[in-house]
């Protein structure tokens, strides 16, 4: 292990710790066509706990549940038995108002009907927080130019959304999360249609914010690489059923992963001492 | 970062107001009949101060009690069809939504007609039978607006394409029905048909109607107003605007009933003029940005703004015969929707 990577595993345990904020216990959810049929899919009872600071990654592939699950931990999905709670709290009984000041999510990207600028964008953090007319106070100007400083964006705070890149466009739409100045930071593949170089920057500035803000943070993606450098739990699904939880070297087994992604791959340890996985094509 | 504050929203709407005001003294002066700025000034301070006996003058009567009229008239149609559009293009998420594309004027054109001809049948006191065309109208607003949503709908998405497509068609639809129903219950009436396919402000309005005229507007403006800093969250779509904190079922609701019931409102007492709830609300994001907290007032000012100068123009330049004010709208207006198509399409 490099110098380097020890530190970071110290860091990584001092940033960790306190109470459980994130408590899912038991969560299980069936789309279905309509009542009488039997459900398309179904999400089987799933539980796991994170505290703040941590970092939780939900792997799998396509259509296995990940989004589903994302939606449950965010309220935007009652359970169909079980339940999530934030701080005790029932994530899916919060106002929408209460959600929003709790609970920020991270989407692929939305089409903006109308330009906005940068900063217009990040003020939008603010909403959960406003009364009446929602006229922005100085307060919330600070915190959403604190936001936009967080992820290294305070010289794109004038520039138009539509007329910046993808990197920069994901770190404004982050910047406008952490104006919410949430507990639970959700993210549903952030790094897509990302390159290597922004992606890395991205999940690096995620490591910070969640150890400085004390952010608990779950992000749904499909770079196992990625989640096995940063995630601190791993939740591995598929078809709706969570195969193993826990942290990455607990989780990435070759003969899993093998059978969850159908394709040959072997696992090592990479330079920080996480597993890495590659990809043997053709054999 | 330059937030809106309400010193900056309130200097903006005085500006707002100011343009509004020239723009009714030079349509106060208009007209087939001239009038002097002297005298239009002495005879309109005359009839704030109820000192109506001093108008004697013929002119003054014209101004007072025909053109004046009118040109309010007209301040609250347009603006509440700006309004209305602007609130239409939030909630469905389309730049090119407005009632009269949608085919939510004629829905409500037709609500008004059908009103009319069942209110000799209904046994209700006349008070109320002065309600009944609003009403009638702002049910057919809502009805054709709750159906142009669900035939624009593909997927459980709104498809902007087909959105504008189903709203063409009823609209056509709409018409023709409109053109049925005056042929054989009211009889064939060329100014009637004109009136409610392309809008006409010259209809006086009943002295019943002007209360709930601009008692409705308020009041539905107004609610739509409270829901501004929603939409603006909801232009980005539902799921964004949920995860901000909005309340989107209720703010849906709101916005749906109190454009239903502008739009209602103004076509029962001026037909279905086009294409303002369209052009305004683009002008003004155009100037003043898409923020609705400024956007909703700038609308509204913009649409009297654009109407009482329509008007004007429809008074005056094939005078002294008149033209539906309809017509000029949607000479503006039509082109400015086929760029703004093209554009989008790009």
């Amino acid at each position: 292990m490099s110098v380097q990577a020890a530190t970071r595993v110290a860091n990584d345990a001092s940033r960790v710790g306190g109470e459980v904020r994130l408590s899912v216990e038991q969560v299980s959810y069936a789309y279905s066509a309509n009542p009488a049929q039997a459900p398309l899919f179904t999400l089987e009872a799933t539980s796991f706990q994170a505290r703040p600071g941590e970092i939780l990654a939900i792997l799998g592939p396509n259509a296995s549940g990940k989004s589903t699950l994302l939606k449950l931990i965010s309220g935007a999905l009652e359970p169909l038995s079980g339940r999530v709670l934030l701080n005790g709290f029932l994530t899916h009984s919060l106002s929408p108002k209460t959600r929003a000041q709790r609970i920020a999510m991270v989407q692929q990207e939305s089409p903006l009907l109308f330009p906005s600028r940068a900063w217009e964008f990040v003020l939008q953090g603010r909403h959960p927080y406003g009364r009446a007319l929602r006229f922005e106070s100085e307060e919330d100007v600070i915190i959403a130019r604190n936001a936009l400083a967080q992820v290294g964006a305070d010289h794109l705070s004038d520039r138009w959304m539509d007329q910046i890149s993808g990197g920069e466009k994901q770190r404004v739409i982050l910047a406008r999360a952490l104006a919410q100045q949430p507990l639970l930071l959700l993210l549903d593949e952030p790094t897509l249609h990302l390159d290597i170089g922004a992606q890395v920057d991205l999940l690096d500035a995620l490591r910070r914010l969640a150890a400085a803000n004390r952010y608990t943070v779950v992000v749904v993606t499909h770079e196992l690489n990625l989640a096995a450098e940063y995630a601190d739990q791993v939740i591995l699904l598929q078809r709706g059923k969570s195969l193993r939880i826990g942290p990455p070297a607990n989780v990435y087994q070759r003969e899993l992963l093998e059978q969850v992604f159908q394709t040959s791959l072997s696992v090592d340890l990479s330079s920080s001492g996480r597993p890495r996985v590659n990809v043997l094509p053709g054999t | 970062m330059r937030p809106l504050t309400f010193q900056n929203l309130f200097l903006r709407c005085l500006a707002l107001a100011t343009v509004l005001f020239v723009v009714v003294v030079i349509a106060l002066k208009l007209g087939a009949v001239p009038v002097s700025l002297y005298g239009l000034g002495r005879d309109l301070v005359r009839a704030l101060l109820g000192q109506s006996s001093g108008i004697s003058s013929d002119y003054g009567m014209i101004v007072i009690d025909i053109r004046l009229p009118r040109i309010l008239l007209g301040i609250v149609v347009g603006a509440s069809l700006a309004v209305a559009g602007t609130s239409f293009q939030a909630l469905l998420r389309n730049p090119l939504a407005d009632p009269y594309v949608l085919g939510v004027s004629s829905g409500a054109a037709l609500g008004a007609i059908v009103a009319l001809i069942a209110e000799p049948h209904l046994a209700i006191s006349p008070e109320f039978a002065a309600l009944l065309t609003p009403f009638g109208a702002f049910l057919g607003a809502a009805a054709s607006i709750a159906a142009v949503y669900f035939l624009g709908r593909r997927e459980g998405q709104i498809d902007s394409s087909t959105l504008l497509l189903a709203g063409i068609i009823s609209a056509s639809f709409l018409s023709a029905v409109i053109l049925f129903l005056m042929t054989t219950q009211i009889g064939r009436d060329m100014h009637g048909i004109a009136f409610w396919m392309m809008g006409d402000l010259s209809t006086p309005l009943q002295q019943k109607l002007r209360w709930v005229l601009g008692v409705g507007f308020l009041a539905a403006a107004g609610a739509i107003y409270t829901t501004a800093s929603d939409l603006n969250m909801l232009l980005a779509g539902e799921k964004e605007a949920m995860h901000l904190g909005v309340d989107v079922p209720r703010v849906q609701l709101v916005v749906y009933i109190a454009a239903s019931a502008l739009t209602g409102l103004a076509v029962s007492v001026s037909g279905a003029i086009g294409y303002v709830g369209l052009l305004v609300p683009h002008v003004m994001r155009f100037i003043f940005g898409s923020d609705h907290r400024m956007l909703l007032p700038a609308a509204a000012f913009g649409g009297a703004i654009a109407i009482v100068i329509a008007d004007t123009l429809a008074r005056t330049v094939v005078a002294p015969a008149e033209l539906p004010v309809g017509v000029m709208t949607a000479m503006a207006g039509a082109p400015l929707f086929i760029y703004l198509l093209r554009r989008r399409l790009a």
